[in-house]
């Protein structure tokens, strides 16, 4: 451990290499933490499926590379068919949770997280995959050293970024993310303003797994899947969601590239294995801070 | 004494069928005493969850902490348990039946208070955190803690501890185990019974109900749930003693803590079989036990799907559980009084301010 550490400082180049990769793994955290700020803000329900999401859209660039196709092209189709998924999942599951108390859906959504990633591991086994997209990786020499750069992490960061602009000005601007936003704000209201409640959390729910879909296709190119690894992508959303507080979508960014630039260190300094650990000891790390903030004003942190 | 002689019949039907069943079925010793080690699990499980509303996802932490507390002390104290774990099962053990069992006793001893005291710093952590937060933080912590005891050398790591093997008859092994799981989950179950008749168990109910309003009426709330959780972690840390001896082996994540397997199986069973109830836990935890036994092996690798499609059903439509249905619909039997027409708010109205959706 202290000889990763000193490895660190003799040489600097490979600290700007992790800094680099925590940014584009940790762009694409955004993605799904945003989601899930969107669900949770909106409807009040704690999705813990949000990873399996994911994962499930990585599967899906995974079966279009295996078809021969570019796995790019599975950006499209995985927001198409996530988004016909999240559809179905709300009218099936999440409609009949989301007056109930919180953890009914913390407890729902478990459950289909673990039919999720069990039908995953028995449609494609349990390997961990890498899509391979077919781009170069290029070597850029920096402070005395060389780091590399794959192109398509610096791409799959670009649409990460247009991604999440796209979501923004479609909350912004459009008529389905006003009543979104008005939803949230009020329910009651919006539904005496003639806001067919209903539809917009299904459409919530809906958009919010097809961001998880677009994710889960970046991170299949640039990092790795795998059916279980679902549950520790749900954890990394609570936890940037948690930090930033949802609705402030800035803090979502900053906590996201944070976590994913904490991960890379912690996972050099510490070795691989302990790159969960890393995450759940964050969590429980962001949980007390949160503890602390609020017994300063004697409140318990709901 | 009263209130309890409700529960004579069915309990003494209970004891009778726990002390007959490992002769009766003598193939079937290891399912009945995983069958007690469920009921336990459901036990404990529901005295935060359903008795205090506390949801933990992460009670299995006490498991595997009393499971590795029994293991080093049946090993360290005759082996040196670093030589013994670096050996990977090299170091046969032979124990005389007095050096097992001195282990074996101070082991289960140990883990139990172990457990209590993780139960007291874990609390001091995720206690300020409510309702989702506490389910997430709990499961957080459980997984973390299968992460650090897979990365530690000294306790073996990933690849574990054999246990001391027993010096007599196998025979024998499996009846001194299922007894003792059965001990265990008859005692738990005596236990609970006795606290939850008691003015701690209203206090907790009342925790459950409306913390802010308990803590008004002079409740210390926060040694309430570190009480009340302690008392889970100490059954539940004897359990996971007992049960690493029984499995012979341990490792961190498939066996001392299976966050997602046992540990969500307390939540499902307690949910099953009806929260906040005494019966419901032992009800769901023997319903869910046996129905797993016999369609498990036939689900064909789909038994996972089949579990988690069991959890959303289970949660999103028959969330009162077995007790629970039955309680509403004949409430007369469980002595729970329903007025006719008070007066007051009718029944819609009156969710509706539990709620808080007739105050907007």
């Amino acid at each position: 451990m202290i000889d990763n550490i000193n490895l660190l400082i003799l040489a600097p180049y490979l600290n700007i290499q992790l800094l680099l990769d925590g940014l584009f793994i940790g762009a694409i955290f955004v993605l799904a933490a945003y989601g899930l700020a969107l669900v949770w803000g909106v409807m009040n329900v704690k999705n813990l499926a949000q990873g399996d999401f994911v994962i499930m859209g990585g599967y899906i660039a995974w079966q279009v590379g295996v078809w021969g196709i570019n796995p790019l092209f599975g950006l499209p189709v995985a927001i198409v068919f996530m988004f016909g998924f999240g559809w179905a999942i709300y009218y099936l599951v999440i409609r009949y949770v989301i007056e109930r108390d919180l953890f009914t859906s913390l407890l729902a959504t478990f459950g289909l997280a673990l039919v999720i990633s069990q039908v995953l591991n028995l449609l494609f086994g349990p390997e961990v995959q890498i899509v391979d997209s077919g781009f170069a990786v290029r070597s850029i020499p920096i402070l005395g050293g060389e780091i590399t750069v794959s192109e398509i992490k610096f791409l799959s960061f670009l649409m990460a970024a247009a991604l999440a602009a796209a979501v923004v000005l479609f909350m912004k601007n459009s008529r389905m993310g006003q009543a979104i936003r008005a939803t949230a704000q009020d329910a009651r209201a919006a539904k005496v303003m003639g806001i067919d409640t209903e539809r917009v959390y299904a459409f919530t729910f809906a958009l919010n797994a097809a961001i998880c879909g677009a994710a889960g296709v970046l991170i299949a190119m640039i990092w790795n899947i795998q059916p279980f690894y679902g549950m520790t992508h749900s954890i990394r959303s609570f936890v940037i969601v948690t930090a930033a507080g949802f609705g402030n979508i800035p803090g979502v960014i900053m906590a996201g590239l944070g976590l994913g630039v904490a991960e890379q260190f912690s996972g050099f300094v510490l070795g691989a294995e302990f790159q969960q650990a890393t995450v759940v000891g964050l969590l429980v790390l962001v949980l007390i801070w949160r503890q602390i903030q609020s017994s300063r004003h004697r409140q318990a942190v709901i | 004494m009263k209130e309890h002689s409700k529960h004579l019949v069915p309990g003494l039907v209970i004891l009778v069928f726990g002390v007959a069943a490992p002769f009766l079925f003598p193939n079937y010793v290891f399912q009945f005493a995983i069958l007690w080690l469920m009921i336990t699990f459901a036990l404990t499980w529901d005295t935060m969850g359903g008795q205090m509303g506390y949801n933990s996802l992460g009670n299995i932490v006490f498991f595997g902490v009393g499971m590795y507390v029994s293991a080093l002390i049946q090993v360290g104290l005759y082996y040196d348990i670093g030589d013994y774990t670096a050996a990977y099962g090299a170091i046969k053990v032979d124990y005389t039946m007095e050096q097992y069992f001195t282990g074996l006793i101070l082991g289960l001893i140990a883990a139990g208070l172990f457990a209590v005291v993780v139960a007291v710093a874990f609390g001091s952590i995720v206690f300020g955190l409510r309702g989702p937060y506490f389910a997430i933080g709990t499961l957080g912590v459980a997984l973390a803690a299968g992460e650090l005891i897979g990365a530690w050398d000294w306790v073996g790591a990933g690849s574990g501890i054999s246990m001391p093997v027993y010096p007599g008859d196998p025979d024998d092994r499996a009846l001194l185990y299922y007894f003792l799981l059965f001990v265990l989950g008859v005692a738990t179950f005596l236990f609970l019974m006795c606290l939850y008749s008691t003015r701690f168990g209203l206090a907790i109910n009342a925790i459950r109900d409306d913390e802010e309003k308990a803590e008004a009426m002079g409740i210390h709330t926060k040694r309430h749930k570190t009480v009340a959780w302690s008392i889970s972690a100490f059954f539940l840390g004897i359990s996971g003693g007992v049960f690493g001896n029984m499995a012979g082996f341990i490792e961190p994540l498939e066996v001392a803590f299976p966050t997602v397997t046992f540990g969500i199986f307390m939540v499902v069973m307690s949910l099953l079989g009806g929260k906040g109830t005494l019966w419901g836990p032992v009800l769901g935890a023997t319903l869910f036990h046996i129905v797993k036994e016999v369609t498990w092996t036939q689900l064909l690798g789909w038994q996972w799907v089949v579990l988690g499609l069991l959890i959303i059903i289970n949660v999103v439509f028959f969330q009162q559980g077995i007790i629970g249905w039955a309680q509403d619909k004949w409430p007369e039997r469980f002595g729970i009084v329903v007025e006719e027409d008070a007066g007051g708010l009718t029944d819609q109205e009156t969710a509706e301010v539990l709620t808080g959706k007739g105050a907007g």
